[in-house]
């Protein structure tokens, strides 16, 4: 009878820490959005949408950096879901069994979760220095070069998902390939690779690392590709780091948004995922 | 209408039949050709993607190598060995900066493995099953909050918090005993490395959790159910058939989660610190790799100073892509035993 109290009691306790564990682990992670939705609500007001970022010790908004993190997340969608598309296309369709299929998927998982900090030294080295000067378009690259793996990944899963019969039924009408995956293979996945570009959009708008040496940050207002360009980041980086009771303020506002458009993100991409699973 | 007429009028439809049954024949023929040339267009198209984004991974290290040839040729081997960090004598090693990412991740491992597991195991075993998609929803959501998020957070609420009430009570719990005494030295500055490290773990938690409850779902019911079978506790069961079955796979979970932390910028840059030097004491300021790079990249004059932050990339490159690399690697060996 000793033994099996003793097991019994080592089960409670263990299992008791497993409880203890959640509790700490969702507690903590509560806490973080709870102070996030407080001290961002504060500052909340429309000045935040119409003003551009304050000098020291004023107040103001951040139009200029929720402008410049739109154009640049836009633009880096917008160059890395082509080439991310494609490269996943032909790791699904065209080369499933081939070498080069194999040795791209294993460095793409890689370069996932590679930090993000070493692509934006790489753009610095490829882009900035060869212009002469940090620009948008840099930061904007860098956005894409994170934005790709994120792609490939899924477009190869969600393709691989679509049943070959439905291939095979197209190609014995005697439809090309490509069209076969135009009309048959992009259809059958299309959930699925719109649920990829939205996580892409959700990983990439909250990156600071790369756009700190590439995009850099600006005071004002700009649209122009050419030069620096502000982001909410990075102008979060700035203002959380310095003394000023109002640029805190204004970091803790532009925190909150970007957690509010991530969670929007990633909650829309699996309600996708959910209504049509791409199978 | 005369018969000739009529005859006429027969003779030239089908002269126009025939006519549009060549001209479809035509047609079809370029049609074929049509087709054959795109389907060979976005077969070559889609390959010259796929080299490309290989590419891009080549350029990303091959830059990184040339970025740094100035300082490798200037400190050779020793800028792994050096601690100074002197821009104004140009004299620098990265001793302080590697001391300081490995530290911190290791602290963040010690804190999110164990956790991440708890959390893993209840939502496997013990959570009721209508609760086990919500929270398992929410910890994936959370995986995906980006990183500045946990950097302001940890600057105004964690470290404060740390500084008032847990750091003051480590000084004082450990003053008297030998090793630990010198780990919790020092005046509780809220900022440095333990900081660091805690902030990390949080970050790296839905990672390590949200990996760990898919490995352990892979484990067959039958196996789980033969144990509870022969009187196993819950617990024996996890210990004994659980986590032995996914052991490759944990393994593999808990490196992803190592090669977040290690890569980590910005949650670790608002709390480090950034001070170059290596100090005993886990309370006193330090600095990693990417907090190095984040601070001082654009302020940096001077070839030799870019150069020199440009090797401690590199040198993080190739730390996360081997422990990524041997993840990866692990990870895949579980799914090919699982298709099995």
């Amino acid at each position: 009878m000793a033994i099996y109290d003793t097991r019994l009691r080592r089960d409670k306790f263990y299992l008791g820490l497993c409880y203890a564990s959640v509790v700490f682990g969702l507690g903590c992670l509560a806490i973080i959005l709870a102070t996030l939705l407080l001290e961002g609500v504060r500052g909340l007001s429309p000045v935040v949408f119409t003003q551009m970022t304050p000098p020291p010790g004023s107040g103001g908004g951040l139009l200029n950096a929720i402008t410049g993190s739109l154009i640049m997340t836009f633009l880096g969608v917008a160059l890395g879901t082509p080439l991310g598309m494609l490269a996943g296309t032909y790791m699904a369709e065209y080369g499933r069994h081939s070498k080069l299929t194999i040795v791209l998927r294993f460095i793409n998982d890689i370069l996932l979760s590679a930090p993000s900090i070493v692509i934006g030294l790489f753009v610095y080295e490829v882009m900035v220095v060869k212009m002469g000067h940090f620009s948008a378009l840099a930061g904007a690259v860098s956005l894409a070069i994170i934005v790709v793996p994120v792609v490939v990944r899924t477009t190869e899963d969600m393709l691989l998902l679509v049943p070959d019969t439905l291939r095979e039924a197209a190609s014995a009408l005697g439809l090309p390939r490509a069209i076969v995956i135009g009309m048959v293979a992009y259809r059958a996945a299309r959930a699925g690779l719109i649920t990829g570009v939205l996580l892409a959009i959700a990983r990439i708008s909250g990156e600071t690392a790369p756009l700190l040496f590439t995009a850099l940050n600006n005071q004002f207002f700009s649209t122009n590709l050419n030069a620096p360009m502000s982001s909410l980041p990075a102008v979060i980086f700035q203002f959380a780091l310095s003394p000023y009771k109002e640029w805190q303020q204004l970091a803790w506002t532009g925190a909150l948004l970007i957690t509010l458009a991530v969670l929007v993100l990633s909650v829309a991409a699996r309600v996708l995922q959910v209504r049509r699973p791409g199978k | 209408m005369t018969q000739g007429d009529r005859e006429n009028a027969v003779a030239s439809n089908l002269a126009i039949d025939n006519a549009e049954l060549g001209s479809a024949e035509a047609r079809l023929a370029t049609a074929l050709v049509g087709f054959k040339l795109r389907d060979n267009a976005f077969h070559l198209l889609t390959l010259a993607a796929a080299w490309t984004v290989l590419i891009l991974l080549g350029g990303v290290i091959a830059s990184l190598v040339v970025g740094s040839l100035p300082a490798i040729r200037a400190f050779g081997l020793n800028f792994l060995s050096t601690e100074t960090w002197n821009p104004v004598t140009e004299k620098f090693g990265a001793l302080a900066p590697i001391y300081g990412t490995i530290v911190t991740s290791l602290i963040a491992m010690a804190i999110a493995v164990p956790v991440g597991l708890g959390i893993a195991i209840f939502l496997t075993e013990l959570c009721p099953y209508a609760l086990r998609r919500p929270i398992g929803i929410a910890i994936e959501l959370l995986a995906g909050i980006p990183s500045i998020i946990y950097g302001i957070w940890g600057l105004f609420v964690l470290a404060p918090f740390l500084q008032e009430h847990v750091q003051p009570g480590l000084i004082s719990a450990f003053a008297n005993v030998p090793v630990l005494s010198g780990l919790f030295a020092g005046p509780p500055y809220g900022i440095g490395v333990l900081t660091a490290g805690v902030i990390l773990a949080i970050m790296v938690l839905p990672i390590v959790s949200a990996i760990s409850r898919d490995v352990f779902e892979t484990v067959p019911a039958v196996l789980k159910e033969a144990a509870h079978g022969v009187g196993c506790t819950t617990w024996e069961v996890v210990r004994s058939v659980v986590i032995p079955y996914t052991r490759v796979g944990l393994i593999g979970g808990v490196m992803l989660g190592l090669g977040r932390a290690l890569g980590e910028t910005m949650a670790v840059t608002f709390v480090i610190g950034n001070a170059h030097k290596i100090s005993p004491s886990l309370l006193s300021p330090g600095t990693t790799i990417s907090a190095t790079i984040a601070n001082e990249f654009t302020e940096a004059v001077g070839d030799l100073y870019t150069s020199a932050l440009i090797e401690l990339g590199l040198i993080l490159f190739v730390i996360t892509f081997f422990i990524l690399a041997i993840s990866r690697y692990l990870l895949m060996r579980l799914h090919q035993r699982e298709g099995r």
